[in-house]
């Protein structure tokens, strides 16, 4: 349908912004979520220009103002080693967003064109192998994979994000494959087939369109729940190393010192949640509105 | 003084969304009759399922509000009866035919099990299982359902549309209820169907005696399946009269539209449109919601509420190009 | 007879799946930098005990000929030995399998209880100020990660209040019933010692409820938005209008069919509990499995990893299927659409 009007289409695109601006501002849940996933991503790119102790985030000793609970100079307190809690946590955002967009980086664009082919192609032999071989991966617990396979490699934050990478690109597949399978009969495709246009049109101006704000709305959940799980395998000891100041080895680090040093674990861990909570806000907010909008 | 199974008066409806409040019903008159065959006939988003459902007390309540009017039913108002009261007035004294089978019938509990229920919760007495399971497999036959033991058993998604709505109207005539209403019984069934599942209704109707209200779009059903009709614009009933002389003498002009708007299949010429659109609930008309696509519009239109009132002996209309006072908004 | 073939064909499935999934860990397993039998023996083991053990263990042959080797092991029960426990990996199975599934049963129960219920009512009064609670807790409980639980329920409970024991499944004064299941409340139950029940239970709380929020939320979030959908379908509403009395329809009619999607998704939360159990395992200092897992990973112990992942992939595979079954009978659409061939 877009492509009958070539006409103004940077013009109505805008409008079609402001229109959505206009329909995800009016829920409040939606907009806090939005300023949360600002605000940090502010945080992460900004940390070694915003944050007081920047030096802090690597290698630092300083035991004179070691574990000094939070304080005019210190909002957060500081850790065994004397360093500023509050800088370190400004800095584990980068690896938590880090983690995220990577993971999501490798797995959407492999995900959905697979989700692609399998749903165009169903009920041929390109359907049932791709969706066996993601059947496969799906029948496994995801976090039993990703910790088997960061077991066999040595523990890293890179091979945390390989190994959460292997085991969450099924779910885009699944996912554009219902949709693109229940497209595929509908008369736009079929109206495309007849006048000649190659698959590759097919698949990516045709399918691929009408999937982005299903896929959209995931992957701003998905940045939550990589985050999440992110932090669960660092806390274990099978992501970032120390003394990389990511949140979940922060938690861990700090979890042998509760409860009297209570503040070395629990900031983190706070800084985890609204994290996470912050794109789930948003990535609600997302589906609400593309919902509305296919009425 | 004919008595009357329900009579309707004044009924108002607001409903409340996100940019302010609908003004869905602008009052309602509506009378109907022992064993009368009322058809109730309007565009789509005329407030026809809405009216019905504040007579059977299902008005969802927010967002729905009742802000005026009294619906009496065997002389009681049923705007103001308990939840316990109305239960016990529903199957057995009125009960309703949905418009779309497929979402009116539980898709996870078999066909015997609704109908059971329905039949075990209206009853005046109380039966044994055995009793409600043979009134059940009856009601089954009597809408011609073939195999009906077999149909006891079945799930919905196991049976076709026409089959569905078969089990929907043996579910409202189970509990032979005093007043049946029957909303757009057809409109989601084949056109074939259609005829067969009319047919049934009448029939079925005419040897219990029930009172009906038939709603449709359709002026073609309603010319075959009522005695009385009336005619819905907009929220509010502009006519009401008796089948033969509505369609001799349409009075209203939207009801003149209407008819205008039937194709001719002998006599040529064109079917004529109403022109313009149906109004904004939000921000309707005053006065007579109609009166903005009137060919016939005065100033006084834009004003009151023309009164629904009794014109000709059995035809009543709310237009002021038949005298009466308008009443106060 | 359907439901036969369903079963059969599902099982067919799943055996390859566990097969894919054996090749796939050991693979992995196997072609990995770093040198196991160094790290179990440790840096100063003279050479011939590390070439020994690297005989014993098969490390020197080719891959496929190491897979027949562990996979005709693993069909008679015989996993190979832990370098970590050094002893037959099967036991390790058989002592520590029951503790996490019992922990993760307990969660599950609550999961599924609480996360309805509460979905339910919040679906039912949506948009009022309860509807409003249970959102703001649900959100609170899908963002905050098991361990984050944990840490917060032992600084509350186990240290500021000291209600609840913190440390591992039993009190060092109780004594232990004798193990018929592994499970120390059946165990309890059937022995008649109600006192090791009460501990039993109370141990459990705490690590419990750490694995059972998150997805209680999730649960309860798909719960209120299913119940809320529900409420205002015409099958409700026309129950209603033939006057079935409030009660009925709620109680049957609307809570069947509002099951199915929430139920749909308790095989992957029941996935996710066991998964995240090792955290709290690791927390909680409970003997389980999960907990047993990750040391083997950490310390690269070969067998025990491979069982690890066949057992809690075949507990997946099982929880699967019964999840499908009840499925498939709450919803009849899907049986008889299984029989028409679709």
């Amino acid at each position: 349908m877009a492509h009958l009007f070539e006409g103004d289409r940077l013009g109505r695109r805008w409008e079609g912004f402001k229109k959505a601006w206009y329909k995800f501002s009016r829920n409040p849940v939606s907009v806090i979520g939005l300023v949360l996933v600002l605000a940090v991503s502010f945080l992460a790119i900004f940390a070694p220009y915003v944050s007081p102790h920047p030096t802090h985030a690597r290698t630092y000793v300083n035991f004179v103002e070691a574990s000094q609970p939070p304080s005019g100079s210190h909002l957060f307190g500081t850790d065994v080693f004397g360093r500023d809690v509050l800088s370190r946590i400004f800095f584990g955002f980068r690896y938590s967003l880090m983690m995220g967009s990577v993971v999501l980086a490798l797995v959407v664009i492999p995900g959905v064109v697979l989700g692609l082919l399998a749903g165009y192609y169903r009920g041929t032999w390109i359907d049932t192998l791709i969706m066996r071989i993601t059947d496969i991966f799906l029948a496994v617990p995801p976090l039993i994979l990703a910790l088997a396979v960061t077991s066999v490699l040595t523990p890293n934050i890179f091979n945390a994000m390989m190994a959460v990478s292997l085991m969450w690109w099924p779910w885009y597949t699944r996912l554009v494959y219902g949709l693109a399978s229940s497209l595929r009969n509908e008369f736009f495709v079929q109206s495309a087939e007849v006048i000649g246009a190659s698959r590759r049109h097919i698949l990516f101006r045709e399918l691929l369109p009408n999937c982005v704000s299903s896929i959209f709305t995931k992957m701003s959940l998905d940045m939550g729940w990589v985050i999440l799980i992110g932090s669960a395998l660092s806390f274990v000891g099978l992501g970032a190393q120390p003394p990389t100041p990511d949140l979940g080895t922060m938690v861990a680090d700090g979890a042998k010192y509760l409860p009297d040093q209570w503040w070395i674990s629990i900031f983190p861990a706070f800084a985890i949640m609204v994290t996470v909570l912050g794109f789930n806000l948003l990535g609600d907010g997302f589906r609400d509105l593309f919902a509305l909008e296919e009425i | 003084m004919v008595d009357h199974v329900l009579r309707i008066r004044d009924l108002q409806v607001e409903f409340k969304v996100y940019e302010g409040r609908l003004k869905v019903l602008n009052g309602v008159n509506m009378d109907v009759g022992l064993g009368a065959r009322v058809g109730l006939v309007g565009e789509a988003g005329c407030g026809k399922t809405t009216t019905m459902r504040c007579v059977l007390g299902i008005l969802q309540s927010p967002p729905g509000k009742i802000t005026g009017g009294t619906i009496r039913f065997r002389d009681r108002d049923v705007l103001k009866m308990s939840q316990a009261n109305l239960q016990k007035i529903r199957g057995g004294g009125i009960s309703m035919i949905f418009q779309d089978p497929v979402a009116a019938l539980n898709p996870v509990f078999t066909v015997g099990d609704q109908l059971t229920s329905v039949i075990r919760y209206a009853a005046t007495k109380r039966m044994d299982k055995k009793e409600i399971k043979r009134r059940a497999i009856k009601a089954l036959a009597d809408v011609q359902l073939p195999d009906p033991d077999r149909m006891f058993t079945s799930y919905p998604v196991q049976l076709s549309g026409g089959m569905r709505q078969r089990v929907c109207i043996a579910m409202a005539l189970a509990t032979e209820p005093e007043l049946m209403i029957a909303d757009e019984p057809t409109t989601a069934l084949d056109v074939t169907i259609q005829a067969q599942v009319l047919r049934l209704l009448n029939e079925l109707v005419e040897e219990r005696a029930t009172s009906v209200i038939f709603i449709t779009h359709s002026l073609g059903v309603v010319k075959e399946m009522a005695d009385w009709v009336y005619v819905m614009y907009a929220g509010s009933i502009v006519e009401g009269a008796k089948k033969e002389i509505l369609f001799e003498r349409p009075m209203h002009p939207y009801t003149l539209g209407l008819m205008g708007a039937l194709p001719k299949l002998t006599g040529g010429g064109m079917a004529e449109g109403i022109p313009g659109r149906i109004p904004d609930y939000l921000n309707p008309p005053t006065g007579c919601r109609f009166n903005p696509r009137c060919t016939q519009a005065m100033e006084v239109c834009a004003g009151n509420r023309p009164e629904f009132r009794e014109v000709d002996p059995d035809h009543r209309v709310a237009c002021v190009l038949y005298g009466g006072e308008a009443d106060e908004q | 007879m359907s439901i036969v073939k369903f079963l059969a064909r599902r099982l067919v499935l799943s055996v390859f799946v566990l097969f894919g999934l054996s090749i796939l860990i050991f693979t992995i397993s196997r072609v990995l930098p770093g040198d196991p039998v160094r790290m179990a023996l440790g840096s100063r083991a003279p050479e011939w005990a590390v070439e020994n053990m690297r005989r014993e263990m098969h490390l020197d042959e080719p891959l496929y000929k190491q897979y027949v080797f562990w996979l005709s092991g693993a069909v008679r029960g015989d996993l190979g030995t832990s370098l970590v426990t050094r002893r037959a990996v099967s036991e390790d199975i058989r002592e520590f399998v029951p503790a996490t599934l019992e922990l993760a049963l307990f969660a599950a129960v609550i999961m599924a209880v609480f996360g309805i219920i509460l979905g339910a009512v919040a679906g039912r009064f949506r948009d009022t100020w309860i509807d409003n609670v249970i959102r703001v807790f649900s959100y609170i409980g899908v963002v905050t990660p098991s361990f984050v639980f944990a840490i917060l329920f032992v600084l509350l409970f186990g240290y500021l209040l000291r209600i609840f024991p913190t440390i591992g499944r039993l009190s060092p004064w109780i004594s232990r019933p004798p193990t018929v299941t592994g499970l120390m409340t059946i165990d309890s139950i059937i022995s008649g010692n109600f006192v090791a029940l009460g501990d039993a239970l109370l141990h459990m709380i705490l690590p419990a409820l750490s694995l059972a929020l998150g997805p209680l939320a999730q649960q309860a979030r798909i719960a209120r938005s299913t119940v809320s959908d529900n409420l205002g379908k015409d099958y409700i509403l026309s129950a209603k209008g033939f006057g079935v009395p409030g009660r009925v329809v709620m109680f049957k009619y609307l809570l069947k069919p509002s099951l199915i999607p929430t139920v749909s998704i308790m095989g992957l939360d029941f996935a996710g509990i066991v998964a995240n159990a090792f955290l709290v395992e690791l927390i909680f200092n409970w003997p389980g499995f999960s907990r047993y897992g990750i040391n083997a990973m950490l310390n690269k112990d070969l067998n025990a990893v491979s069982a690890v992942v066949i057992v809690l992939g075949m507990l997946f595979v099982i929880v699967n299927i019964i999840v499908d079954l009840v499925v498939a009978w709450l919803d009849p659409r899907i049986r008889l659409g299984a029989e028409r061939g679709k």
